[in-house]
């Protein structure tokens, strides 16, 4: 299949996965009702479309994307299939400020107050990032120092766990870790899409500064790409996307992982053409999943990142082992 | 094409490369030799702005795009970090023209493969190709970059004879056809037989520059590489073969 097939197809299965995630849920609306109500708004029926599946569709496609993106701009920086876009910090940043959102109570007073939390979060572990790596720094130095941001961040996560004031504080953190589109209102759409939008605009500019850097740093930079500016387009791009749907979904793990891998195959290794198919997996593979959550268990919210990790690392598990047959 | 002048590249406070001051003119094929770390490398990498280098390079100057199209560079190290086909690696060499994969682009991609003599690899995953093979086709990469000048780090290690010569081959067209190429080598017998001039570089320095029966004498060998050698021309050119060490 070609790429440009490849894409097409893509799209097709995120347009058809859109219109399915709005149309399935326990309220009994019916198709043909529910797109009625959704676009004349009237009554219950499209308050429920409007309000509640209108944004969770959305941001099922929206948060989707952002995984996709950014763990194929991250594996092709770091030349290492199993990087994900978690690896600079920046989802631990955003867990971070969320949860002291929610344990200080801000939450309960200014709802906005825990994907802003958030964003602050994803933004300060992206500045400590940027100040450790140094601007000379190379791949594996912002490896480490992603890892130390993110051991940093969690354990005062952890921190604020242990000090929760109340048993049920600590559940509504650690279920909100757990990772969800649902009761998400189109606000958060509003508050995550500029900072998704510009993410992938950097991110989606940066291939072929990651095609070049498949033969190393020193050959890509003697081809006129510099690894200054590539490596903070991705560490930016990365950030924005990945800390603004973190600050509206929670932590959604394996998506970032899964995606381009199983990408790479069908669409060919360059890290420039993997990028916008990985977006559009990602949008397709979030919304399924999402789907999947209120298919598999309407009555029992069932997390969508419980759903992501159970189904995601038995494959890299899987992934893992493949790799070390072939040595 | 380059010229050098009184380029250092210092390691803490080490100089690794030492005043060096030189000229690569068109037509050119300079040998690059002498001992593990004498800094041969770095003398490379100095001189195209790669790692941060004291005195003047003519290269170091330029912006990355406008010299990437001055000048190509290979690596020592052959990294390839995805199973790219043979072609898209290629045709990576085309990045610093701005992506022209149609045309002249894939004209140039097609004329470095037919050089190389990898035509039948076009479509074959270059991850999957021996090490010798890989090298080759990291070498057809530069010549689609189409840049005048290639400066090339120990391209022909690890190749088999026949490969050898095909590339100190190809280095010698791309010369004569008005290009340059500068290529760091310890094979002096290929040195002696293909390259119009040899560098010398010994502890960071430029021992010598001129032609290789100018250069190859034994007093040199003696003093930098510590061997002996045999150097004769003869009606199918120079042979050089080195006998014995002498001892440090």
């Amino acid at each position: 299949m070609s790429y440009r097939a490849i894409l097409i197809w893509l799209s097709v299965a995120c347009a058809t996965l859109f219109l399915a995630s709005l149309l399935i849920g326990p309220s009994g609306i019916s198709p043909l009702q529910g797109l009625s109500a959704l676009i004349s708004g009237d009554g219950a029926a499209g308050l429920v479309m409007r309000e509640l599946r209108l944004p969770r569709a959305l941001l099922g496609l929206g948060v989707g994307a952002a995984l996709g993106l950014s763990g194929a701009a991250m594996q092709g920086f770091l030349r290492n299939p199993l990087a994900e876009p978690g690896l600079i910090g920046t989802s631990a940043g955003a867990a971070l400020g969320a949860v002291i959102a929610i344990q200080t109570g801000l939450y309960a007073i200014f709802a906005l107050a825990l994907p802003l939390a958030a964003l602050a979060g994803a933004g300060v572990a992206v500045a400590l990032i940027l100040i450790l790596a140094g601007r000379e720094g190379r791949a594996l130095v912002l490896i480490l120092a992603g890892i130390a941001v993110s051991a940093l961040a969690a354990a005062a996560t952890a921190l604020v766990l242990n000090l929760a004031p109340s048993p049920y504080a600590a559940a509504e953190i650690v279920f909100w870790m757990m990772g969800s589109l649902a009761d998400r209102s189109m606000t958060h759409v509003a508050l995550a899409l500029p900072f998704l939008i510009v993410g992938a605009a950097i991110l989606l500019r940066a291939g072929a500064g990651l095609d070049a850097l498949s033969l190393g740093e020193d050959a890509a930079a003697s081809m006129g790409i510099s690894l200054k500016k590539l490596r903070l387009q991705i560490v930016l791009g990365t950030a924005l996307m990945v800390g603004a749907a973190t600050a509206v979904a929670g932590a959604i793990g394996f998506v970032g992982l899964v995606v381009p891998h199983l990408l790479r195959k069908p669409v060919g290794a360059r890290p420039s053409r993997l990028l916008p198919a990985s977006a559009l997996g990602g949008a397709a593979m979030l919304t399924l999943a999402d789907i999947a959550t209120r298919v598999i268990a309407p009555e029992r919210d069932l997390k969508l990142g419980v759903l992501t990790a159970l189904v995601g690392a038995p494959f890299f598990l899987s992934m893992i082992r493949k790799m070390g047959r072939e040595g | 094409m380059l010229e050098l002048d009184n380029l250092s590249v210092l390691r803490g406070q080490c100089p690794v490369v030492d005043s060096v001051s030189a000229q690569v003119d068109a037509g050119e094929l300079i040998g690059l030799i002498g001992p593990n770390g004498a800094g041969k490398t770095s003398l490379m990498r100095g001189a195209l702005g790669l790692i941060a280098a004291r005195g003047r390079s003519s290269l170091a100057g330029l912006d990355p795009m406008a010299r990437a199209r001055a000048a190509a560079w290979l690596p020592q190290a052959r990294e390839i970090a995805w199973g790219l086909s043979v072609a898209e690696l290629v045709a990576l060499g085309r990045l610093p023209h701005g992506r022209d994969t149609q045309g002249a682009g894939a004209a140039a991609v097609e004329e470095a493969l037919r050089r190389m003599g990898l035509e039948t690899y076009r479509d074959r995953t270059a991850t999957h190709l021996s090490g010798g093979e890989q090298a080759q086709v990291l070498i057809a990469r530069a010549l689609a970059q189409e840049s005048p000048l290639i400066l090339a780090d120990e391209p022909i290690a690890g190749l088999d004879p026949a490969a050898q010569i095909a590339t100190m081959e190809v280095f010698e067209a791309h010369a004569r056809a008005g290009g340059a190429v500068v290529t760091s080598l310890h094979d002096l017998g290929l040195a002696a037989r293909h390259c119009t001039r040899l560098w010398v570089m010994d502890r960071g320095r430029l021992v010598a520059d001129g032609k290789p029966q100018e250069v190859l004498t034994e007093q040199l060998l003696a003093e930098v590489f510590h061997i002996r050698a045999h150097f004769r021309i003869t009606p199918e050119g120079p042979v050089f073969q080195p006998l014995s060490t002498l001892g440090i």
